[in-house]
């Protein structure tokens, strides 16, 4: 399944989001999470599945103005 | 001073963006004296902790985060960036920049009238990045903003306060309302006008980051911002446009 992750294809495996963070390495990281341009919560996460041509971003806390 | 019923301390909110390294961050707050940081989310890569390390250190500082929208060109975009740095910073509150102009960075009025409303209905304490337009900041209160943050000038021009009159206006509109000048500050002495003016605070960041030493530039705004404050609070004269001498002229010699 192909999908995009913080604007790069990916070639995965994972039919939700929560198993695609693991997949891809995240880990205990603390980030967070939109699909398709609408935020999923991390309690969400692994109910909400992947589907071919998905748009996922993934955050985390950096510097600001 | 309060912003949505929490007490804050220092009159100065720094950003956390632009310093040469993560030491001189940590000094500027600690001599700024700043009593809340600015922070952003941005994407992070599988496997790497760039978002753990950063965040680690804001912990040290000590002070209180405000997350922003910065770089959100549309309402859903800044609704959803709002809900991710609420998830990562555990904070209701929020910078909403909703950006309407590349150049300028100047908010998108309207896009930012309705993020802000949708986000209010959601439980977020708003702080919008604004203009000095008095209409768009009532429909902003109306949309149950309880802070306002006019800008001085563009964001990182360091060109001050660009419309004294509006910024002046503005703040007689709405004694009651916190208000923090956000963005387009260079020197201390713009600090100093706006605190003098009634603002209740300013938000920066380039210019600190930006200086040859942040540190002490730091510290000078600080010191720039309790000067400010101490002369609105002491009640400035009124200036006039003749002379009126200090000096008594009873007693002067050689008066006829």
């Amino acid at each position: 399944m192909k999908i995009i992750v913080n604007g790069t294809a990916h070639e995965v495996q994972s039919s939700t989001l929560a198993a695609l963070l693991a997949e891809l390495g995240y880990g205990d990281a603390k980030v967070a999470t939109a699909l398709n341009e609408g935020f999923v919560s991390t309690g969400a996460r692994a109910s909400t599945p992947i589907t071919d041509g998905d748009r996922i971003e993934i955050v985390s806390p950096r510097q600001g103005g | 001073m309060e912003f949505y019923g929490t007490e804050v301390s220092s009159r100065l909110m720094l950003g956390t963006a632009q310093y040469p390294s993560p030491a001189i961050l940590d000094d500027a707050f600690r001599r700024s004296g700043a009593g809340i940081a600015t922070v952003s989310v941005r994407r992070e890569a599988g496997g790497a902790q760039a978002g753990a390390a950063f965040w680690d250190l804001i912990k040290e500082l000590g002070v209180k985060v405000l997350p922003n929208t910065a770089g959100c060109h549309s309402v859903r975009e800044a609704v959803t960036t709002a809900h991710m740095a609420r998830e990562l910073f555990d904070t209701p509150w929020i910078k909403l920049e909703v950006i309407g102009h590349t150049d300028t960075l100047q908010p998108d009025p309207f896009a930012l009238v309705e993020a802000a409303k949708i986000l209010t209905e959601d439980g977020f304490q708003v702080f919008p990045y604004t203009t000095e337009d008095l209409i768009l900041a009532d429909r902003l209160l109306n949309a149950g903003c309880e802070v306002l943050m006019p800008w001085g000038a563009p964001i990182g021009s360091g060109l001050g306060l660009t419309n004294i009159y509006g910024l002046r206006t503005l703040r007689a509109q709405f004694p009651d309302i916190p208000m923090v000048v956000d963005a387009g500050l260079g020197l201390p002495s713009q600090a100093a006008v706006a605190l003098e003016m009634g603002y209740d605070a300013v938000l920066l960041n380039t210019a600190v980051a930006k200086a040859g030493d942040p540190a002490a530039m730091a510290e000078g705004f600080a010191l720039a911002i309790k000067a400010g404050r101490l002369a609105y609070e002491a009640d400035p004269m009124e200036p006039r446009d003749m002379a009126a001498p200090s000096t008594p002229l009873i007693g002067k010699a050689f008066l006829s």
